[in-house]
């Protein structure tokens, strides 16, 4: 039971670190068609910059320090991602594969760049002395990190739905997502909600660059390459442009990975890949995804 | 005085030639119904005044040029869209899907319940659970809210059930007479009641312009529309 207890809580926080890198990714795709391969920059960029502020800025360790880690890694990758997207996506609206292919481009120009800078050994992210610290379930001892996780990932959640939800830029993120077209022809200037998704993915990946930083015990230029591709997992079983669809995809793979690393040693990416095969035989449009027309 | 002006409009569609030279008036305040065939480029027409497909030649809004444009300008310029499958939201409710469209600082709301007061009630609920019909009036309503210079309305009874087709053709009769409407339309039985100028359509070009009593003309709308008479 204490196994089983340890197991599910550390396979949601691995899923709510996916989450945080789908949730962008999956709203970019969802309303702009773009398969956005810089996505995962966006995760190094803001791990960097929550490196730079808690050792450059703030020099005692302490919760205020991490917390300014993760606001500043965020609103730095944020505004990366809208300049990525003012000045390379904008001007391939429509045109996928140029998408795709000068997305990829700007990936390895960011991680040459920052391995040329920062060379490739992973650098330690100043956490709380009590993050190292565990939780007593039962007689399961949970790494208190896994909860910051979750917590994170959740206050994100809730803070992203209720963007879309309750403000008009959410409305109309909803609806072009649904009909790019016709919220144009409402006379709505669709690009204003475009920038404001990859802003919101941008900085939603950067706090997620620290938590993964945090998570695999350093950050370096070179830490996006599996987040992406489990990003895109995420997005492809929850469903393209569905940010709960991300949220219930994330927490699936995050749980089954972790149980297949333990029962069947080590086999959890195998058994995510056939998860991931499964929906799309099945249910190709994600698990809350609509049917494209 | 006409509100809209299409001259040499040509439109390529993977490869095709779907309009080939299309030119024709909309006057100012009266109902236009633009007819022919199935597939002679009715819908492609009102996508590219939308802006929505690309096009060559020159399309003018109470002399404003809007060729070139992108749409969501040639909206806020004032041209109110319906489109052919209504292309509601169908995962916002009525009131979200309303709001969305609404412009400016006072929109129409009382025109839009009065003519449609099922929408009031159904407001909290999801526009894609709506019947045909009521979902034709979301896309209508979604139009009227803004004080736009004139309508397209593309086959708004298509697939719907006779007692429906009754229910928005009764709508757009008084739409009618507040607006300048371009509205393409097989029920020739409701165009007959509302139209005031017809423009017809053969192999993406426009044959004929002129008024609605040629539709009283049997062999007229039989060699022009391939019916007989329309349907009543």
């Amino acid at each position: 039971m204490d196994t089983f207890t340890l197991i599910t809580i550390t396979g949601i926080g691995l899923g709510a670190l996916y989450f945080l890198i789908a949730s962008g990714l999956s709203l970019i795709y969802g309303l702009m068609g773009v398969l956005n391969f810089a996505h995962g920059t966006f995760l190094t960029v803001g791990a960097f910059a929550g490196l730079w502020i808690s050792t450059q800025v703030f020099t005692t360790p302490s919760m205020w320090t991490f917390t300014a880690a993760m606001l500043f890694g965020g609103i730095a990758a944020g505004i990366f991602a809208l300049i990525v997207e003012q000045l390379v996506i904008r001007k391939l609206y429509e045109r996928h594969i140029d998408q795709a292919l000068v997305t990829v481009g700007v990936a390895l120009v960011v991680g040459a760049v920052l391995s040329g800078w920062f060379r490739n050994d992973p650098r330690l992210i100043p956490t709380p002395l009590w993050f190292i610290n565990t939780f007593t379930i039962g007689s399961a001892r949970i790494p208190v990190d896994r909860f910051l996780y979750i917590g994170v990932a959740l206050f994100l959640l809730l803070a992203l739905s209720a963007i879309l939800k309750f403000t008009r830029i959410g409305l109309i993120i909803r609806a072009g997502v649904e009909n790019r077209a016709m919220v144009t022809a409402l006379g709505i200037n669709v690009r204003i909600a475009f920038s404001t998704v990859f802003f919101l993915g941008g900085f939603s990946a950067g706090v997620g660059g620290v938590l993964v930083g945090v998570y695999q015990s350093g950050v370096s230029p070179l830490m996006s390459g599996s987040w992406l591709i489990y990003g895109f997992i995420v997005v492809v079983i929850g469903g393209m442009g569905s940010l709960g669809g991300s949220a219930l995809a994330a927490l699936l793979i995050g749980v089954v990975n972790q149980f297949a690393n333990y029962y069947i040693t080590g086999l959890g990416d195998f058994v995510v890949v056939f998860l991931l095969a499964a929906v799309l035989l099945t249910r190709p449009q994600g698990l809350l995804g609509k049917v494209m027309s | 005085m006409s509100a809209l002006t299409v001259k040499e409009l040509h439109v390529t569609l993977n490869g095709s030639h779907i309009l080939q030279g299309v030119n024709f008036d909309v006057p100012n305040n009266m109902v236009t119904a633009l007819l022919g065939r199935n597939g002679v480029g009715k819908t492609t027409t009102l996508k590219a005044i939308m802006g929505l497909v690309t096009s060559t030649g020159s399309i003018t809004l109470n002399d404003q040029t809007i060729s070139g444009v992108q749409t969501y300008k040639i909206a806020q310029a004032g041209i109110g869209y319906v489109p052919e499958d209504r292309d509601i939201f169908a995962s916002l409710t009525v009131t979200e899907n309303l709001s969305l469209a609404a412009r400016g600082s006072e929109p129409h709301y009382d025109l839009v319940y009065s003519l449609f007061p099922e929408l009031v009630t159904r407001g909290s609920q999801r526009a894609g659970t709506l019947s045909g019909g009521q979902q034709q009036m979301v896309a209508i309503a979604r139009a009227l809210l803004n004080k736009n210079q004139i309508l397209l309305i593309d086959e708004p009874t298509k697939g719907l059930a006779p007692m429906l087709i009754a229910e928005v053709a009764d709508s757009l009769m008084k739409v009618a007479g507040e607006t300048t409407m371009l509205l393409v339309e097989q029920n020739l039985a409701l165009v007959k009641k509302i139209a005031q100028h017809i423009v017809v359509m053969e192999q993406g070009r426009v044959v004929f312009q002129g008024g609605p009593e040629h539709l009283q003309d049997e062999e007229f709308v039989h060699s022009m529309l391939g019916v007989s008479g329309g349907r009543k």
